[in-house]
């Protein structure tokens, strides 16, 4: 239980911080108040995606181009390593043996068409074309009883046999072995269970392709978005709330709603029994 | 690389370019003229891609060149393109409007800025309807949004309660939006992709916690937006306080928009494979039919007519997300025909509303004293309207709820179809409540000796004002090609829901 807990924490903290920014937008108190109350609640949410991103011993999701780079990305690769906790070491002592074989090649256009019109359409990830195989074994144990299983190997284009014939050997195991992993995994509510946690299996088709692995990047984009309109809300907000300041000469919500009652029933016929009658 | 081609993306570039344009533009007069000409410019390309959906079904644009789960596209089938033209054909008529009323009720030296922020509000709205990618939702979604916080506080200079009331929809509104970024990115889990038929055929067949999370989370965001009963609170105060324009444009676009999403998100992402569903749909009759009487209710006891008809706007979302709970052809034709009608008669109504509030500064009941006589053409557009409203045969209103009424007859429901007419017909009895009263007030009560003389009211007001009823009036009395169209959208949409139609 405790494993299963803290296996988790960036989940938790998530809740805890969503939770917390709810909680003080909820309870009255200053608009300025409110407003950190909404940013922790969005920021909440932007952890929650970078959890979704995050693959483990996956690197930051930048195309590594030639030899001298790789270095770089050795370094850069490793603090992301131990994040998830539990079960990923292999993933790591498998990380520097990756390395060896240069394979990134940089994602043109040709190839992510033919890609598409290979429908393969649950390449989740956008890395390379069949990038990241760890991504592939979650889309199998994701979509399972999906149309998209198997057909898609045969569709694939030329270039990308050599992950497809991992790739058919993933497919033939997994479906022979594991709806009671499937089960289990939904059973114990595991979220992961699309997100990105390699099982030890995938780490086989991951030596097979012997390619880079990438943490997936399209939550980030997803998250700068949501950022940006984070930014913005907080802007606007920040502005309404200086124009509120001058109107009324304090942003104090308690105060504020008895002016706004006093202005309702002050001028106008009384309203007070209202409430009662709806 | 033709005109027709770009079809789908224009009603959403245009006032989006426009509106950085319009910035720059001399304020007042030229601003207004630039506004109105972009806005008719988009109704007419909305009116071309209505006529192109209605042939080919669905039109899809592929952003960059980038297809499908790729890339990010656009995809509008025939009720995108039905709410689409509503949304422009209502920002053709506001815009010519507001000219006089911003004059009215904005500073000079913000109504460049006003325009502006109409035409972004305007490009989010479009882009929510258009767009085939989930995530894209959010992000129109939020520009349509942002751009109406700032809208509703521009009516301070009338009543500095518009700048608690936006704040207020700015918390609740972003709220809203974060819930549904959070079920994205739930779905995401679950699924690895964004795009929205992509996801409707991963998502078949599962059902687990972390979908069924997903689902509620963006049911609950998107009712937060659309004002679904228990979460309407942000509603009735941003109505009330913002310029005139301002609330009969989101009065009859941005509501109906979320409605629109609503549909797309259950009909078109999850489907009806979606075992978790009934609930859903259980609990849509449950909130609109109470929405639909308390919100009535409370409208009754009103004394600020816009407020009231800001209820009345609540009460008559319950009537769309019933028709969306029946889960029928017939349902969501008549969710869908709701939608269209409701923007018609509550522009109109809004719009009537804006002229009294233009000759004598107040929403207030007092100011509607004898306005059959002092003002009879202004009073004479709101009964009508009103009647629509209410659903008085002949009228726009008796039209969907008709509509409504066959389709709860039709359906098998967890609550008893005779319960649910009930309902219907008694939250109309209130309109007739709450209407009823303004009539009272506006015919059969004398005008107060001391009342101010009335004002000469423009044309520019009065001739929006004029179209808008008529249009209530004209759906009324020939409804076929209307519902016609509803219905063939409705199926289209009902067909993807069912898992088959639907890929290209």
């Amino acid at each position: 239980m405790v494993e299963f807990i803290l296996a988790r924490y960036n989940y938790w903290i998530v809740i805890i911080l969503m939770m917390t920014g709810l909680y003080i937008v909820f309870s009255r108190g200053n608009l300025v108040k409110t407003l950190v109350g909404l940013n922790l609640f969005q920021t909440s949410v932007f952890i929650f995606y970078i959890t979704i991103g995050y693959v483990a011993g996956g690197t930051a999701p930048i195309l590594i181009g030639g030899g001298e780079k790789k270095d770089d990305h050795h370094h850069n690769g490793h603090p992301h390593d131990d994040h998830h906790g539990a079960d990923h070491d292999h993933a790591h002592g498998d990380h520097s043996g990756r390395h060896s074989i240069d394979q990134s090649s940089p994602l043109s256009h040709e190839e992510a068409t033919a890609f598409v019109q290979g429908e393969r359409a649950n390449a989740l990830d956008g890395n390379r074309p069949g990038g990241s195989p760890v991504e592939e074994a979650k889309a199998h144990e994701g979509s399972e009883g999906s149309l998209h299983t198997l057909p898609e190997v045969g569709a694939m284009p030329e270039g990308e046999r050599t992950g497809a014939a991992s790739n058919s050997l993933f497919s033939s195991a997994d479906q022979s072995s594991p709806p009671s992993d499937a089960q289990r995994n939904i059973d114990r509510f595991d979220v992961d269970v699309a997100a990105a946690t390699p099982s030890p299996r995938s780490e086989n088709i991951v030596e097979a392709t012997a390619d880079i692995l990438y943490s997936n990047p399209l939550p980030h984009v997803l998250i700068l978005t949501a950022i940006v309109v984070g930014v913005a809300t907080t802007a606007v907000g920040l502005a309404i709330a200086v124009r509120i300041r001058e109107a009324y000469g304090t942003i104090e919500e308690d105060a504020l709603e008895q002016m706004d009652n006093q202005a309702e029933f002050g001028g106008t016929a009384p309203q007070s029994d209202e409430g009662s009658r709806a | 690389m033709n005109l027709a081609d770009q079809l789908p993306v224009l009603p959403v570039i245009i006032p989006l370019i426009a509106a950085a344009i319009g910035i720059l533009l001399p304020k007042g007069r030229i601003a207004w003229a630039w506004a109105t000409v972009v806005s008719w410019v988009t109704f007419g390309v909305t009116l071309m891609l209505l006529e192109q959906v209605s042939l080919a079904e669905t039109v899809i644009y592929d952003m960059g060149g980038w297809t499908a789960p790729l890339g990010i596209s656009y995809r509008i089938d025939l009720i995108g393109a039905i709410v689409m033209t509503l949304v422009a054909g209502v920002a053709a008529f506001v815009f010519p409007y507001a000219k006089e009323s911003v004059a009215k009720e904005i500073p000079h030296a913000q109504s460049g800025y006003f325009y502006a922020m109409m035409l972004v509000c305007f490009a989010g709205l479009m882009g929510v309807v258009a767009t085939g990618d989930a995530f894209n939702v959010f992000v129109f979604l939020e520009i349509s949004s942002l751009s109406t916080y700032a809208l509703v506080a521009m009516g301070a200079r009338a009543d500095r309660r518009a700048l608690t009331a936006a704040f207020t929809y700015l918390v609740l509104g972003t709220i809203g939006a974060t819930f549904f970024v959070i079920g994205l990115g739930l779905l995401y889990q679950a699924t690895g992709t964004l795009n929205m038929l992509d996801l409707h055929e991963r998502l078949a067949g599962q059902d687990n916690k972390v979908v069924r999370a997903g689902f509620a989370f963006i049911v609950t965001g998107l009712g937060l937006k659309l004002a679904m009963f228990p979460l309407h609170r942000w509603l009735p105060d941003a109505y009330t306080y913002a310029p005139s324009a301002v609330t009969v444009f989101l009065a009859s676009t941005a509501t109906k928009v979320a409605v629109y999403a609503m549909l797309r998100f259950i009909f078109t992402v999850f489907g009806f494979t979606f075992a978790f569903m009934d609930v859903a749909f259980l609990l849509f009759i449950l909130l609109g039919l109470t929405g639909m009487v308390v919100a009535s209710l409370v409208a009754i006891f009103r004394n600020d007519v816009k407020q009231m008809l800001a209820f009345s706007s609540v009460a008559q979302v319950g009537y769309m997300l019933l028709g969306i709970s029946f889960a029928t052809v017939e349902g969501v034709s008549a969710a869908v025909m709701h939608v269209f009608n409701h923007a018609l008669m509550k522009a109109a109504l809004f719009m009537a509303v804006g002229v009294v509030f233009y000759a004598f500064g107040s929403h207030q009941m007092s100011a509607y004293r004898g306005l059959g006589k002092r003002m009879p053409f202004t009073a004479g557009c709101f009964i009508v309207a009103g009647l629509s409203l209410i659903g008085v045969p002949f009228t726009a209103g008796f039209i969907s709820k008709y509509l409504l009424i066959e389709a709860a007859f039709s359906a098998t429901l967890a609550v008893p179809s005779l319960l649910i007419v009930f309902m219907i017909v008694a939250s109309s009895l209130l309109a007739v409540g709450y209407i009823g009263r303004v009539a009272y007030e506006m015919f059969l009560a004398d005008p107060a000796p001391d009342a101010a003389p009335v004002p000469k009211i423009p044309l520019s007001l009065l001739i929006p004002l004029g179209l808008m009823t008529a249009a209530n009036i004209y759906i009324g009395l020939d409804a076929e090609g209307m519902t016609g169209l509803a219905r063939a959208g409705a199926e289209t949409l009902m067909r993807t829901g069912l898992g088959f139609g639907g890929v290209e």
